[in-house]
């Protein structure tokens, strides 16, 4: 856009003054974007003075190059021109600039396209907010009921599904995930055996840190720690693989084909999760424990054989089955939460992370929350 | 005026159609009909609506108000209606290729046979095979979408919205992102298969080069009155329309030099 004059002719330069009835501009310099410009009202006083005044006529003939720094600087005197009801007469200034101002001012400004910033009472925000956290409850309910659809169009063996889907989702979701299932199973034994250890040393009752692993392990951590890990590995990359076929119109293209979404992507998803987290929550209780054994043989004062032996009193067929049943009830907490994530995921690079960050917490609430109800439920019925 | 056009037999109708988002309305009063073997152009300005109607036509939003019927059956107002059974009978051609892109091109393709016929594995293969060598891209069974060219995945996704030989083919801007002589090519491709399986045609589309080599029949959106403005072949739309707006479209705005020299 720079203009073809080369020869430098010093900073910009304008003022005005009054000339019969006409309010003359005098443009000098070189006008760059990225040099220090006058300030278009600056230029200007001479309106304000009451001078009597119909157009605003420009005198550029020792202006030097110039760029979009002018062209602005043009535009803000149309707009005060206008404001004050004067007619601009274009005809003195570079041929280029003119056109471009022509350009800026051809087409006028839709009505109603510019965007306010939203200004929003604390009432109506609080308003707004609690209506969309009800809209995103029956949201989830209304995922809940299709996905109980699909089941029975899979019972009933009309559901469209890759039974590949269901396979690879499995492999994901066990044999990969055994690393860290390790590790993190491995270490939180350890800090439970750490704790209860050192407490019950105090009390000369060194071995019933067996109980308070095992227990705390199989009833609880472990399945919660499977819980955790399923949400922000498997539950999160649900959310970012559908979400990201929303956005490349791929679940559109299984609708116009008469495929369910729901029956295709979900169904065999969850129900891997389903069956897999039981026998992944088992693995981590058997790691957790073996971490709790680990750290009781090194710091207390008792024989391998006896701590097992405890172990195996306190803990009971009955808990090991509650741990993997509540096991069974997170993996389909995550494996739904990831996928309705997904599938009402927006069309933008964007919509697709929160998708994905919106599904883990989802995921880890609804543990968590499901954990406490479940933990009643047992506690009133003697389990 | 071609000969489809002349027997009138229709195999879609468009009736009394209104689009809207919420209470924000794209387009009401919308009234055509499309017949057997057409190959019939959606156009307008950008931002008229001619994606929404579309996506009404193919079944994935549900109209304000009106109907859509095929083979005089309706699709929207109907309860009882067998929509899957329909659905069967399209093919779209979305304007990325939407392929879903975790499944190679024969999987793609190997999909919406696998959904609604009983056919074997080595069927479905073989007719896999044909439809990608249909579209010139016999060999690629194996690839990925991400591993083509962007002409290339337009094809692939031809290649699997004819995988069930449909009696309606859409495609959403198809010549989009193409460059001349690929878009020109696809233009042939689409006039073949029409020819060859006997399909009808409906293009959504503000390519005038493609607009005047394929179309012929139309209807052309106004995104200020919010209606359709007019409909027929796009050639006859363009010397002898009435109205202004829909000429100085397919004149590519001149119509507007061409009114001051006459």
């Amino acid at each position: 856009m720079q203009s073809r004059s080369t020869i430098p002719r010093g900073d910009a330069r304008a003022d005005a003054n009054v000339e019969a009835g006409r309010l003359v501009v005098h443009l000098a310099g070189d006008w760059l974007l990225e040099a220090e410009r006058p300030r278009a009202p600056e230029t200007l006083p001479p309106l304000d003075s009451g001078a009597e005044v119909s157009t605003v006529t420009y005198q550029a003939n020792e202006i030097g190059t110039w760029d979009t720094g002018l062209i602005t600087f043009l535009l803000e005197i149309e707009r005060l021109a206008q404001e004050r009801d004067l007619s601009v007469d274009r005809s003195g200034l570079p041929d280029g600039a003119q056109r471009l101002v022509a350009l800026a001012l051809a087409v006028p400004e839709r009505a109603g396209a510019r965007r306010q910033a939203p200004h929003e009472r604390f009432l109506a925000r609080i308003g707004r907010k609690s209506q969309e956290a009800y809209e995103n409850v029956t949201d989830s309910v209304r995922f809940l009921g299709d996905f109980t659809l699909s089941l029975g169009r899979l019972i009933r063996g009309r559901a469209t599904y890759e039974r590949s889907d269901f396979f690879v989702t499995v492999q994901e979701v066990s044999v990969e995930a055994l690393g860290i299932v390790s590790l993190v199973g491995f270490l939180v034994g350890v800090i439970l055996s750490f704790i209860g250890a050192v407490q019950f040393e105090a009390f000369g009752a060194g071995i019933f840190t067996a109980n308070l692993v095992g227990l705390g392990i199989v009833r609880e951590m472990g399945p919660i720690m499977a819980g955790v890990i399923m949400a922000g590995r498997t539950g999160a990359s649900f959310a970012a693989y559908i979400g990201t076929m929303k956005v490349n119109e791929e679940i559109d293209a299984l609708r116009t084909l008469g495929i369910d979404p729901i029956d295709y992507l979900v169904l065999p998803r969850a129900l891997a999760l389903m069956l897999m987290m039981p026998l992944i929550t088992l693995y981590a209780n058997l790691m957790g424990i073996l971490g709790g054994t680990f750290v009781s043989m090194a710091i207390l004062d008792v024989t391998l054989v006896l701590y097992l032996e405890q172990l195996r009193l306190a803990v009971g067929v009955v808990d090991v089955l509650g741990g993997l049943f509540m096991a069974s009830v997170f993996g389909v907490l995550v494996a739904l939460a990831g996928c309705q994530r997904g599938i009402e995921c927006g069309t933008s690079a964007q919509a697709v992370g929160e998708a994905t960050t919106s599904a883990v917490v989802t995921s880890i609430v609804a543990i968590v929350a499901s954990c406490a109800i479940i933990n009643f439920i047992y506690t009133v019925l003697g389990i | 005026m071609s000969k489809t056009e002349l027997n009138g037999d229709a195999h879609i109708t468009v009736s009394n159609l209104m689009l809207a988002y919420g209470s924000f309305v794209v387009q009401r009063d919308l009234d055509f009909t499309i017949n057997r073997g057409d190959v019939f152009i959606i156009m307008g300005g950008s931002g008229c609506g001619k994606s929404s109607l579309l996506k009404v036509l193919i079944g994935l939003k549900e109209p304000a108000a009106g109907d859509v019927l095929y083979n005089g059956e309706s699709f929207w107002q109907d309860p009882g209606v067998d929509r899957k059974a329909m659905l069967r009978k399209f093919g779209v051609l979305f304007q990325n290729g939407a392929l879903w892109s975790s499944m190679t091109l024969a999987e793609n393709v190997a999909l919406p046979l696998k959904t609604y016929t009983e056919l074997s594995d080595a069927e479905i293969r073989e007719v896999c095979a044909l439809k990608l060598s249909l579209v010139g891209l016999n060999g690629f069974e194996g690839y990925y979408p991400s591993e083509i060219s962007g002409g290339m995945r337009k094809r692939a996704a031809l290649a699997r919205a004819i995988a069930l030989d449909p009696e309606i083919l859409f495609f959403d801007e198809p010549s989009a992102g193409l460059d001349p002589i690929t878009s020109k090519r696809l233009d042939d491709l689409i006039l073949e298969l029409r020819d060859s399986l006997g399909s009808t045609v409906v293009i959504v589309t503000h390519e005038l080069a493609s607009i005047f080599a394929v179309g012929n029949n139309s209807v052309f959106l106004d995104p200020v009155t919010k209606t359709m403005l007019a409909t027929g072949n796009p050639n006859h739309l363009r010397d002898r329309s009435d109205d202004f707006e829909v000429r100085n479209f397919l004149l590519r705005g001149t119509a507007e030099e061409l009114r001051e020299t006459s």
